[in-house]
């Protein structure tokens, strides 16, 4: 698992799943479309993931396409590095 | 084919059809996703163009039409085309779980649904009553590439239909949380949906240079304001979707670049607003009235949002969806910088009158807590085919004159303002909208390896409220929380499932031997 990936992992796990078992959660495990992240946690999610990884996110790139899963975060975060 | 439609005076679509003829290319609604816009005269030969369809496939006056789409500027032609077929619209949100849409629908024997092909499959997925969607609205047609209509049945006749259209009929019906598990429906006709809308025109002089914020989905209440008030004034509906609704940057980009100048939402949309909207260098000089409803707002950031946007007037609208708005409260200019306490709910509005309560019903005294009651014009008819929970809702006074009970309990401050203090039951607002931990629990019971389930919601600043579910597991293994929040969210609405699960041995049960529910509740606010 990339640095990225098990960065938001352990972000994720500890902010809005605590005490969840980490193996029940791999870089497919939908997060939006399952209601693990509602629309607050969703912008808690961006706000980390702007400041850990220093991207800057459009309003419009705030989607489910772009951050359902940690494989997904991963590509989106990745691409604004090398953008 | 003016026969077939309503031309009353006083119905909600005849609002569309005198704006149409005052200001025929003024900018009716507009929809800042996908940068379409109808002037009046486009949407409301449109909305007569659905009406027509919606006839076709055998609507008539007095029934109802469901509407799952999402929020589109052609959707706003529909619900005004629903009423003009002379029907009530019955608006349900198209991320809800399919499920709960169609047992809606059911319900309330929807004689069509105004749909979109993927909804529409989603619909038809499942049994009513034990037999196939497909018997109840088996026939598609295809209005446009994003609309599908859904019904059976040729096209209807055209007698009788002042008789079941007049302003007293069923203009659309809200579904709110039910306490058993079942959505309840609010049924509101043109008059009591009217009673607001004028009273709004006298009080807050809406022009047709406004330009309107509509943030909340159809099946809110607050979309009432949205859509009548500026349609009535000849302003501009600017359409905010199910997308942007939930993005604060897209809202503070609308807010500034479409020049609103009447905004209205709940506290919690303006409080992400002010977090991460990033509002600081855009410009707002065009917002002339906030409005906000729905929950209440803590004093801390209505202060911080009042220091960002200095120049409008800010108002709090309350009522729940049985009552339209009820009352209403201006925040002062400056708010003292000792208060402490969330703003009034403030004083009737809408030529209603409310009283404060006790148990009994007997009105108490100046400034002492009670339930809130409220009666006039803009009050519900009832829940739909529900007379017993009508009653339940209802306190019918020695003159004979009906109440409807709010379950809110308030008292009237020194300024004769009414304070909101808390609820007499389950019910806790989130987002704005109305949860009734029940229904939340009703969801959990449906998992085969929950044994028990009760729900507890404590105060939270960061989220005002934080809804934690205690459960008993017949399973071996210890639940994943990843599958029990997929589980809530495949059988309610996402702002239903809980923030946390917590699974015990046995649940706390009192000396009758009933839920425990304020250790429960202890037990959260402990850790």
């Amino acid at each position: 698992m990339s640095e990225i990936q098990s960065t938001v992992k352990s972000y994720v796990l500890e902010e809005f799943l605590p005490g969840e078992s980490p193996d029940a959660m791999d870089n497919s495990t939908p997060l939006i479309s399952s209601g693990i992240l509602d629309s607050l946690s969703t912008i808690k999610l961006v706000s980390f993931l702007e400041e850990q990884f220093n991207v800057q996110f459009e309003a419009h790139e705030i989607s489910r396409e772009n951050l359902d899963t940690l494989d997904l975060i991963a590509a989106t975060v990745e691409s604004k590095r090398h953008g | 084919m003016p026969e077939a439609t309503s031309t009353l005076v006083g119905r909600l679509e005849s609002l569309l059809r005198d704006s149409a003829e005052r200001w025929p290319d003024r900018t009716a609604v507009e929809d800042p996703a996908t940068d379409e816009s109808l002037t009046y005269v486009e949407l409301d030969e449109l909305s007569d163009r659905h009406a027509e369809a919606l006839r076709n496939v055998g609507v008539r006056a007095g029934e109802r039409v469901g509407l799952a789409v999402p929020k589109r500027v052609d959707t706003v032609a529909w619900v005004f085309g629903i009423m003009k077929a002379g029907a009530a619209y019955v608006p349900v949100d198209p991320d809800a779980p399919a499920g709960r849409s169609r047992d809606i629908f059911v319900d309330c024997s929807v004689r069509a649904i105004v749909s979109n092909a993927a909804l529409a499959d989603a619909l038809a997925t499942g049994a009513v009553n034990g037999s196939a969607v497909d018997s109840c609205w088996g026939e598609r047609t295809t209005v446009s590439e994003d609309v599908v209509l859904l019904g059976k049945g040729g096209r209807a006749e055209e007698e009788d239909f002042a008789d079941d259209a007049g302003n007293d009929a069923l203009a659309y019906i809200l579904y709110t949380s039910g306490s058993t598990g079942k959505p309840k429906g609010v049924m509101h006709s043109h008059s009591t949906a009217r009673a607001f809308v004028d009273w709004c025109s006298g009080m807050f002089d809406p022009t047709e240079e406004d330009r309107f914020s509509s943030h909340a989905p159809f099946h809110f209440d607050l979309s009432i304001f949205d859509l009548y008030v500026a349609i009535k004034h000849g302003g501009a509906v600017v359409l905010i979707g199910e997308t942007s609704g939930k993005s604060p940057l897209q809202l503070a980009e609308i807010a500034s670049d479409r020049e609103i100048s009447v905004w209205y939402s709940t506290p919690t949309v303006l409080r992400l607003m002010i977090d991460y909207g990033r509002m600081e260098g855009r410009d707002f000089g065009h917002l002339r009235m906030v409005f906000f409803a729905g929950e209440v707002f803590p004093i801390g950031h209505l202060r911080r949002l009042k220091e960002i946007w200095t120049e409008p007037r800010f108002f709090n609208l309350y009522g729940p969806t049985e009552t339209n708005v009820c009352t209403w409260y201006e925040v002062p200019a400056r708010l003292p910088d000792d208060r402490l306490d969330p703003v009034p709910i403030g004083r009737p509005s809408s030529g209603d009158v409310c009283r404060v309560v006790d148990p009994s019903g007997t009105t108490v005294a100046p400034g002492e807590e009670g339930e809130l009651v409220v009666a006039g014009g803009s009050v519900m008819l009832g829940y739909w085919s529900r007379p017993d929970r009508t009653a339940e809702a209802t306190l019918v006074d020695a003159e004979g004159v009906s109440w409807y009970r709010t379950g809110d309990v308030v008292r009237e401050d020194d300024g004769g303002d009414y304070v909101f203090l808390g609820r007499r039951d389950r019910m806790v607002k989130r987002r704005g909208y109305r949860v009734e931990l029940g229904e939340i629990e009703s969801a959990l019971y449906r998992h085969d390896e929950i044994v028990e389930a009760a729900v507890v919601a404590t105060p939270d600043d960061e989220s005002g409220v934080l809804v934690t579910a205690f459960l008993t597991w017949s399973g071996e293994d210890k639940p994943s929380l990843i599958k029990l929040k997929q589980h809530c969210a495949q059988n309610l609405p996402a702002y239903m499932v809980p923030d946390a699960f917590v699974t015990v041995d046995d649940l706390p049960k009192t000396s009758t031997d009933k839920i425990d529910y304020q250790r429960l509740r202890a037990d959260v606010v402990r850790s």
